[in-house]
């Protein structure tokens, strides 16, 4: 039985906002169905009590000096932009014309 | 061939130091190399020859002036173009990055650069250093100096087959789960994943950054050592940069001395799954060690079972989130669809363009292990095995100063051997996981060549948090023994790359 359909590697890859084939779909569905009922053994190891490790060495409050310093400009910010305008960055129109 | 770019960076910082060559020379040599051989091996993606000259004229001029410099200055170095760098395109081995220049340097750059090293390049890299081969790199693999049929490790391939073949003595990597220490291992070279912190993230493209580590690559133990003392060090720009130095790595690599050090065998990292001849050479190794006094005892890591399998929830989701600021507005490439063109689907049409299939898998994936309804079954239980790993080496720590283990399972394999076989591909790094996901500090070391291949087998140390000076330290003394076995350093026994 495989756990990871086409249609929610479909929807995965929308969430994702990645454009996919239909022949990706379809090879990413079988290939990710394999991984994910290996990578899904990690549940063999642990209980309710085993707590989480998000980061490998805790640190704590860590902050600098709060002092303006040098900082990139704007020409800079924008230099690898594909498109900038006005001392922007140009994004095409975010709702549907319908 | 000039006999420069077989020097180790001690012996050409000895001989900048005392003025019988110039850094232009020694850079000039290594430019010479490129050009002779690197249509055959691919190490760099890019290299401005004007650029490294002109920075090693300048650490010329500062020495005839008189200047004060550091110990590896005028030795030029190849980085991992996974760095910003202001003055050469930084891709990530990605078309979505192709031509970009960033607007400021990695700390590491700007450290190499105020220390004296010219920078030859830009090495090559699995895309955002997700795989084991350079294969998934957008612009076409390195080859293995050693055989060129054969992959170079990865992800850090480009920094592997650069200093094997002689084009630079000396480059920076980055290890998530082994991109430095398995292609140091397949090549025959040495490469240390710092503890975590240890070196500055600041301008490394993330892949996952509870992960991912900065480090030095280089064909002995001491340019290692001294190359992580030029780049550790805290960085206010990284939030996660260790606060405390933690010593000369450079003292370490000469101290030569392991009498009565506690060397721990990972008792799940050998057997099975291992190829014979690695297995063999390690074996050796131990014998060696405690001929010389010291103490072999064996440890058992029980969660190392389950390392591969969170390595493979947590990397995703983290690059799930990370590779989302590969957007198309603020750098890199825009695809525009023919109709219809929103922000999102612009969004979506420059993604599929832009990344490759390992790429796209691995944010399928991560998405996926995040999402509601499968974060506790994936994700959050991933982060419990972290604990149980972290559990598992404070308990082989308590009995041991160092943990030796093979770095890789095998030898070099073939180009196209693992390629569409995603979990084939991961469990190369089953014994390089492990020290990521508890970001403590792993060195690969050449251990000798397998008999039944003739190829490069690596040895990995791993030492607690903080205690990367025991890696130089053991290291180094290993290093040692093997040449007076061999009679010459492992690398010499590569076969000359034709040149042309």
């Amino acid at each position: 039985m495989s756990e990871i359909t086409p249609d929610l590697v479909r929807h995965l890859a929308g969430l994702a906002r990645i454009l996919v084939t239909d022949e990706e779909v379809e090879h990413f569905a079988q290939q990710l169905s394999v991984i994910a009922e290996s990578v899904a053994t990690v549940n063999k190891a642990i209980d309710a009590d085993t707590p989480s490790t998000s980061h490998p060495i805790p640190m704590f409050n860590v902050f600098r000096e709060d002092v303006v310093r040098p900082s990139l400009t704007q020409e800079q910010a924008l230099s690898g932009a594909p498109d900038a305008a006005d001392g922007r960055f140009k994004v095409n129109a975010i709702l549907d014309e319908e | 061939m000039s006999d420069l770019i077989r020097k180790t960076a001690a012996e050409l910082a000895g001989l900048l130091a005392s003025g019988e060559v110039s850094s232009v020379e020694v850079t000039k040599a290594h430019l010479d190399r490129s050009a002779a051989v690197d249509k055959a091996v691919h190490s760099y993606l890019y290299q401005n020859p004007e650029s490294a000259l002109a920075s090693a004229a300048e650490v010329d001029r500062a020495r005839a002036a008189g200047e004060k410099l550091g110990p590896l200055a005028g030795v030029p170095i190849a980085v991992k173009d996974n760095l910003t760098t202001t003055d050469a395109p930084t891709t990530s081995g990605s078309k979505i990055l192709e031509g970009w220049i960033p607007p400021y340097d990695a700390t590491v750059v700007a450290k190499l650069r105020a220390a004296g090293l010219p920078i030859l390049g830009k090495t090559n890299l699995d895309e955002f250093a997700m795989g084991s081969s350079t294969e998934f790199s957008a612009y076409g693999p390195s080859r293995n100096p050693w055989d060129l049929e054969r992959i170079p490790g990865g992800s850090g391939g480009g920094s592997s087959s650069v200093v094997s073949s002689f084009q630079a003595p000396l480059a920076i990597g980055s290890d998530t789960g082994g991109s430095i220490r398995f292609p140091a291992a397949v090549t025959g070279t040495v490469g240390t994943k710092p503890t975590y912190g240890a070196v500055s993230r600041y301008g490394l493209i993330a892949l996952a950054s509870s992960l991912d580590q900065v480090g030095p690559v280089a064909r002995n133990v001491l340019d290692t050592a001294m190359l992580q003392d030029v780049i550790a060090g805290h960085d206010p720009f990284d939030s996660t940069s260790l606060p405390e130095s933690l010593g000369s790595m450079t003292e370490a690599a000469k101290k030569l001395d392991i009498k009565g050090m506690r060397i721990g065998v990972i008792k799940q990292l050998s057997g099975e799954g291992f190829q014979a001849g690695v297995t063999a050479r390690f074996n050796e190794s131990l014998n060696l060690l405690a001929n010389a006094g010291a103490d072999i005892v064996e440890v058992s890591c029980p969660s190392f079972e389950y390392a591969i399998a969170a390595y493979y929830l947590i990397l995703p989701a983290e690059a799930s989130s990370n590779l989302a600021k590969f957007d198309s507005v603020r750098y890199g490439m825009r695809v525009e669809p023919n109709e219809n063109a929103t922000i999102e689907r612009v969004m979506a049409a420059t993604r599929e363009a832009g990344f490759g299939p390992e790429v796209k898998r691995r944010i399928i994936l991560g998405t996926y292990a995040l999402s509601s309804g499968s974060y506790d079954k994936y994700y959050g239980a991933a982060l419990k095995v972290r604990t149980l790993i972290q559990r598992d080496f404070d308990a082989a720590f308590a009995k041991a100063d160092v943990l030796v283990s093979p770095t890789g399972p095998t030898t070099a394999f073939k180009f196209g051997d693992k390629i569409d076989d995603p979990l084939a591909m991961y469990l190369n790094d089953i014994a390089t996981i492990p020290a990521n996901l508890a970001g403590i500090p792993g060195m690969s070391l050449p251990n000798g060549l397998a008999v039944e291949d003739g190829l490069p087998v690596g040895i990995q140390l791993l030492a607690p948090a903080r205690e990367d000076a025991r890696l130089y330290q053991v290291g180094a003394w290993l290093e040692q023994a093997h040449e007076n076995i061999w009679g010459k350093r492992m690398i010499d026994f590569a076969p000359e790359l034709e040149v042309g």
